[in-house]
């Protein structure tokens, strides 16, 4: 049996929420519920990342969820953003359970940022970032980019050219914080340095409030559903030894993704797709250069030909593959990923803001995590 | 007055700390099959072994990559400069540079470390080698 996601719901994206990151998550479940044509009482299984901070007991308690009988944690940050609908559907496809809540919520802006300088190592896995100015994801993943920069012999600009085309999308986007400002490559290149010489401001994801939140079922339930139902025709993870708490320091080579590229390989195997069959993709990208690594660790392009491949306009509108039509993290908010979940099922169903046109097959990926969703 | 979070250690990485405070860089070494290994860890993942050495690096590596730590928002702090430095013996750690300005930093330069007192915290640095 495949499993399907039935519903999805989310907050507005914003920078200020004013509100709970329990209020945000029961939110975004409650929508997401409905979505699904389901009640709380229908709930019995949920995922999570493992960094939220919001207790399952908490969540159901709110939202009347009588029992859970699945429960499970993503590994890492945005890395596990996909996995959790690999846990959902796992779970759902076992017997586990029969509807899974996912839910992801903080006040990544208004309270705890996680672009701010970390003032002390949570464990001893930090030693080896904290204590030398590696005090921000920006500084710790730029040490890769440095690498994959010097290897190709780009420079910031080239990097620029992926968030002119997310701004331009979510500049069509209403969900989008980033609606109806779009930027170009002068406005990157005057933004203020947040990582010399790899990263500017426009580089960085957003830091954003809000909450997202996802339902997957059985695909028997399928056609019961309100909404067209979305096929998670493949999930994955990838985490290669040599990893390391944050990033991947202690690889040979950096200038390569081998986390996206063995996920690819899975990703492809399972589902039988190509890269080209797939109508749109959305990449996580917490920095701008991740996206150059990611299209290049899923067949898009070969190694290095990421900017290229961007500057002839193949990931933009009515390009050969559209890539974060809602704007992505950097253009439509920073839920760790899971806005970009939420896309892509709006573009299976035909209801995105920048819908292209017939789309049915999606790839998502969150660096160490993916998924292809169709239609069933 | 660069901000330094000191580490906070635990039983397996005790002992590169340690080393630090005595101006010694070491590495951890398997006692089994004598595999190094950085970040330190309880178990070689070689062959298995719970037991383990150290040995003292001769602290010569080169530049794996490197980045300019400078937070925007705290224009008081001194930039530093981040390095990977592929060390001599085979393993890789995380460090800064010092010596020479940023722009003259590039991948594959020859350091050495040593040991500085870095915001109140001592810790492992390079310095590029000089010209013999």
């Amino acid at each position: 049996m495949d499993a399907v996601i039935a519903g999805i719901g989310h907050t507005e994206y914003s920078k200020n929420s004013g509100r709970s990151t329990l209020q945000l998550a029961v939110e975004a479940s409650r929508a997401a519920i409905a979505d699904a044509g389901l009640t709380p009482a229908d709930i019995d299984g949920s995922v999570t990342f493992q960094l939220d901070k919001n207790d399952e007991l908490a969540v159901m308690t709110n939202l009347g969820i009588p029992q859970l009988r699945f429960s499970s944690r993503t590994r890492g940050g945005g890395g596990g953003a996909c996995a959790t609908v690999q846990h959902a559907a796992a779970a759902v496809v076992s017997g586990q359970a029969r509807a899974v809540l996912i839910w992801r919520a903080f006040n990544e802006r208004s309270r705890h940022r996680f672009g701010q300088p970390n003032p002390r190592p949570p464990d001893p896995a930090w030693d080896f970032y904290l204590p030398f100015g590696l005090d921000t994801p920006a500084k710790i993943y730029g040490l890769q980019f440095q690498r994959y920069m010097h290897r190709y012999g780009l420079t910031n600009a080239d990097f620029g050219l992926y968030t002119v085309v997310a701004r331009q999308y979510a500049a069509t986007n209403p969900h989008a914080w980033f609606y109806k400002r779009p930027i170009t490559i002068e406005d990157h290149q005057a933004s203020r340095w947040i990582v010399e010489p790899l990263l500017r401001l426009l580089d960085c994801c957003q830091e954003s409030d809000g909450g997202v939140a996802l339902v997957v079922v059985g695909a028997d339930r399928a056609a019961d559903l309100p909404n067209p139902a979305v096929r998670i025709a493949g999930a994955g993870a990838s985490h290669l030894q040599g990893g390391d708490e944050m990033f991947n320091f202690y690889h040979p080579d950096l200038s390569t993704f081998v986390e996206g590229q063995t996920l690819a390989d899975d990703l492809w195997a399972q589902t039988g797709y190509r890269p080209w069959d797939m109508d749109v993709a959305l990449i996580y990208e917490n920095f701008s250069p991740i996206v150059f690594m990611q299209l290049e660790a899923f067949g898009y392009c070969g190694p290095g030909e990421a900017r290229d491949f961007i500057a002839s306009g193949a990931i933009g509108p009515g390009g050969r593959i559209p890539v974060n039509t809602n704007g992505g993290l950097l253009g439509e908010g920073y839920i760790h990923g899971m806005n970009n979940i939420v896309e892509a099922v709006r573009q299976v169903r035909g209801t995105a803001p920048n819908q292209v046109a017939g789309a049915e097959r999606v790839l998502v990926t969150s660096g160490r995590s993916g998924l292809v969703l169709d239609k069933p | 007055m660069v901000r330094v979070a000191p580490p906070v250690t635990d039983d397996d990485n005790r002992f590169f700390w340690d080393g630090v405070r005595e101006g010694r860089l070491r590495i951890q070494r398997c006692a089994s099959c004598a595999t190094l290994r950085h970040p330190p860890g309880p178990m070689c993942p070689r062959c298995h072994s719970l037991e383990w050495d150290t040995v003292e690096s001769r602290g010569r590596g080169t530049v794996y990559s490197w980045v300019l730590s400078h937070h925007p928002t705290e224009p008081d702090a001194e930039p530093r400069i981040v390095v990977l430095v592929d060390l001599e013996e085979g393993v890789r750690l995380v460090a800064n540079l010092q010596g020479l300005p940023w722009a003259d930093v590039t991948n594959g330069m020859a350091v050495e470390a040593f040991f500085a007192d870095v915001g109140g915290v001592l810790l492992p640095q390079f310095r590029p080698v000089g010209p013999a």
